[in-house]
């Protein structure tokens, strides 16, 4: 079902398939996934103890930065692990994508993607609150003032001149407003995105 | 800020589930009269193996795994590890695939007679070399983790501290009470109280309203509460009086356990479609089948929700990594929604249809006693028509009833229960109850809106905790049914026939918490041996006092309640001595009841215990 109080229709399937890969697979993106929530969020419990190297809750606020060289952080790999292991556990994400296509029929493919597709619903509902970036029905036009947050919007085509920027909302972008992950235990090995099963 | 007079901040309540658990609490210091700062707990729980996430819902499932299976670390919670079982998300997932180690159901064991609810009996086809665990200690883990998750969210304000009540099903029987009592006090709890479901139900659909209940409901009123949860249905009748210009609610009538619930119905579907799979030669395993059930559920929420909505897909999912070519596709109709859970749960009966009862054939497996008739309607009609004369002892509500009424009327039901978020159901219920009503020229009952289908009972228990500080409207009632020992009459032994009994009412219908009644008739009991009496119950005889000898009653108005036991100490005697006892009943704060056996003339007090060891089944 389609949530009712969106206006606009939301992305293709593969369109948030590829948002989701685009999460496991770039580390800038996983980075900001795992800074704190909004302060609207309520408290996180207090966390597990979590391995040394590879810490799972997001590290402390830094103090309000002066201006100062801005180093590149390294994605922990930790949340991006468990989040795949979650989306191959209700969506069976890799199973379908490790998959060769090529010899099936449509109506089957059609029949496993239904599957990964509501499993990763189930994933993306339980596990992160989403919300447009812009409010704004897309196709809509809009003004961007002085000073917007570039982090937030991006900018295409005529990029020239200076703010206010006028023109057409293509895509409401997406954010995450909290991020909910399992705790884990110490020394849990994450890089064991699904078990092998074996039945006695 | 203020601490109320017991030193409790919060008012907890704890919904002691079937299927699920769940804890909601009350903020006593911030909440004034009708309303209510309120919460639910997450309760933090391991979902997969050296994964914790806390989710408002705990599964009443406990799992207890091999030695080998799971690594160091695997079953760590914020509170500490788990050791020997896991209670939650993964105990359920794990016992899918390895039923062996699962213990589910444990409250359903935990009344029921048949068996020894102390002993370690569960899981129930589990091989010899796994350390089985009762009714009772799965109950306590469920507890305890709720009492720690509390206690790791709440540093400030241990739960020990606070006021506690914990719902149990209104048809337990006193023995199954008891033991939801104790397994609170081996979990580590406080004094409880312990609170019927329905009512917790109908306590949260009055906190909800915020006051508003008041212009909802009229004096006269009677509120069918309709509880069907993930594996038992519960009915309780609650009567709306106006007494000094105030609302009164009194529950007058509880039905019997019903072993009928949701996942009876999904598991039905699955069935359906399995064999229609089964004859295109594509058989399920017991995985697949798990997976093809919640398909189902999904499926039958969406035709049940949305009356346009087409025949669902449904798709099972290989074992292997092999998603697309070995899943498994399937359909789920309308027609099969229709035929298998509207007639087959809920069909459409006349008033004086009964449940179907089969005379069991041969030897029994010792399992749990399922409903045997899977209509939902039909055990309804019965409750309805056993409890026609609920009203008798309420002579102003009594009087909107006609005489001929064939079934007690209600005029006011109240849906509980996942099951009714599939809206047409709780519309069948209320058609079909309709139905009845007008073949008896009664006005039609209305649904009560603005329930809160999974988390009343925990939210309602937790309001519970605060009225009963005199901050609302408290349901009253006392005990559900009217209790008696049977004692066999003294004739002459006739070869080939047993002899007559009759029945000793020792607790009358509606005691209530804190009261106590004393019986004159006397007992011989014989020091240092065991004296079992046989217990009956029965929920339909209002009248009957203490100390009242019943010989001759209708052919369901009493029913075994299992046996009691008393054990006069030797202390003080000689082996062998009788003694004359006298019989005292007593509903202790907590809602439990308690006999005791006092020596004639003197004052020492002996426990009459239930009998908790279970009978070995009749063939």
């Amino acid at each position: 079902m389609s949530n009712p109080d969106r206006s606009a229709p939301p992305p293709s399937f593969f369109r948030r398939l590829s948002l989701a890969l685009s999460v496991l697979f770039s580390g800038e993106l996983a980075r900001r996934l795992v800074e704190p929530p909004v302060a609207a969020a309520p408290p996180a419990p207090a966390p597990a103890p979590v391995a040394a190297p590879a810490p799972v809750e997001p590290p402390p606020p830094p103090p309000p930065p002066p201006p100062q060289i801005i180093t590149l952080k390294e994605a922990t790999p930790d949340a991006a692990l468990q989040l795949l292991g979650l989306l191959q556990r209700d969506a069976r994400l890799i199973d379908f994508v490790q998959e060769d296509i090529t010899a099936y029929g449509d109506a089957d493919i059609g029949a496993a993607a239904r599957l990964v597709h509501e499993g990763c619903r189930k994933v993306l509902k339980e596990h992160m609150t989403l919300a447009p970036v812009r409010t704004e029905s897309e196709g809509a036009r809009l003004t961007l003032p002085a000073g917007f947050d570039a982090a937030q919007v991006r900018l295409t085509g005529n990029v020239v001149g200076k703010a206010p920027f006028t023109g057409t909302l293509s895509h409401r972008g997406w954010k995450v407003t909290e991020l909910r992950l399992p705790q884990l235990a110490e020394g849990h090995d994450a890089s064991i995105v699904a078990q092998a099963e074996v039945e006695l | 800020m203020s601490q109320d007079n017991n030193g409790s901040r919060y008012s907890i309540g704890i919904d002691l589930g079937t299927t699920h658990s769940a804890l909601a609490c009350v903020d006593l210091a911030a909440s004034d009269g009708e309303k209510t700062v309120h919460e639910v707990l997450a309760v933090p729980q391991v979902t997969s193996p050296g994964s914790v996430q806390a989710l408002p819902l705990l599964p009443s499932f406990l799992y207890l795994p091999h030695p080998d299976e799971l690594a160091a670390g695997d079953l760590s919670l914020p509170w500490g590890a788990e050791v020997g079982a896991s209670v939650g998300t993964m105990a359920r997932a794990r016992g899918a695939t390895t039923p062996i180690r699962l213990v589910s159901s444990a409250k359903s064991w935990l009344c029921h007679p048949g068996v020894d609810r102390r002993g370690p009996i569960l899981p129930a086809d589990a091989p010899a070399e796994i350390d089985r665990v009762s009714p009772l200690e799965a109950s306590r883990r469920y507890l305890a983790h709720l009492r720690e998750a509390w206690n790791h969210a709440h540093p400030d304000a241990p739960f020990e501290r606070q006021s506690v009540t914990v719902t149990m099903p209104a048809s337990f029987d006193p023995a199954a009470r008891e033991l939801t009592a104790e397994a609170a006090r081996l979990a580590g709890f406080g004094p409880v109280t312990l609170l019927e479901e329905p009512q917790a139900a109908l306590y949260s659909w009055i906190q909800n309203s915020q006051g508003g209940w008041r212009k909802k409901v009229r004096p006269g009123d009677v509120i069918l509460v309709v509880d069907v949860g993930g594996g038992t249905s519960d009915f309780s009748l609650i009567a709306v009086r106006e007494i000094d210009g105030n609302l009164e609610l009194t529950r007058i009538a509880v039905g019997d356990h019903i072993l009928l619930g949701g996942d009876n119905m999904d598991l039905a579907l699955a069935h359906t479609v399995a064999r229609r799979l089964a004859a295109e030669g594509k058989s399920l395993d017991a995985w697949q089948m798990r997976a093809l059930t919640q398909a189902c559920r999904a499926a039958k929420e969406v035709l049940l929700s949305d009356a346009a909505a087409p025949a669902q897909p449904l798709v099972v999912p290989s074992r292997g990594s092999k998603l697309i070519g070995g899943s498994i596709r399937a359909e789920l109709s309308r027609q099969d929604v229709t035929a298998v859970i509207l007639e087959g749960f809920f069909p459409k009966v006349e008033a004086a249809a009964r449940p179907v009862q089969r005379p069991r054939i041969g030897l029994q497996q010792l399992g749990l006693p399922y409903a045997q008739d899977a209509a939902v309607t039909r055990h309804l009609a019965a409750f309805l028509g056993r409890q026609v004369g609920a009203l008798a002892e309420l002579p102003e509500l009594a009087a909107r009833q006609p005489e001929a009424a064939s079934f007690l009327h209600p005029t006011a039901i109240l849906f509980n229960g996942g099951v009714f978020r599939a809206g047409v159901l709780a519309e069948r219920l209320l058609e079909t109850i309709n139905a009845w009503l007008a073949s008896e020229g009664a006005p039609a009952a209305r649904a009560l809106e603005g329930a809160d289908l999974d988390l009343a009972v925990a939210r309602g228990a937790a309001y519970y905790g605060h009225v009963r500080q005199g901050r609302g409207v408290r349901i009253r009632g006392g005990t559900a049914q009217a209790y008696y020992v049977a004692i066999e009459s003294s004739m002459p032994a006739v070869p080939g026939f047993e002899a007559p009994i009759q029945a000793l009412c020792v607790a009358p219908f509606g005691m209530e918490e804190g009261t106590d009644v004393a019986i004159d008739a006397q007992f011989g009991l014989v020091v240092g041996a065991p004296v079992h009496f046989r217990f009956l119950g029965s929920t339909v005889r209002r009248q009957d006092t203490a100390g009242v000898l019943l010989d001759f009653w209708g052919p369901d108005e009493l029913v075994p309640a299992g046996e009691i036991q008393a054990t006069l100490p030797t202390q003080g005697r000689t082996p062998g001595e009788v003694v004359a006892v006298t019989l005292h009943a007593a509903v202790t704060e907590a809602g439990t009841l308690e006999l005791a056996a006092v020596p004639v003339g003197g004052t020492e007090r002996w426990k009459v215990e239930f009998d908790m060891r279970g009978q070995p089944i009749e063939a």
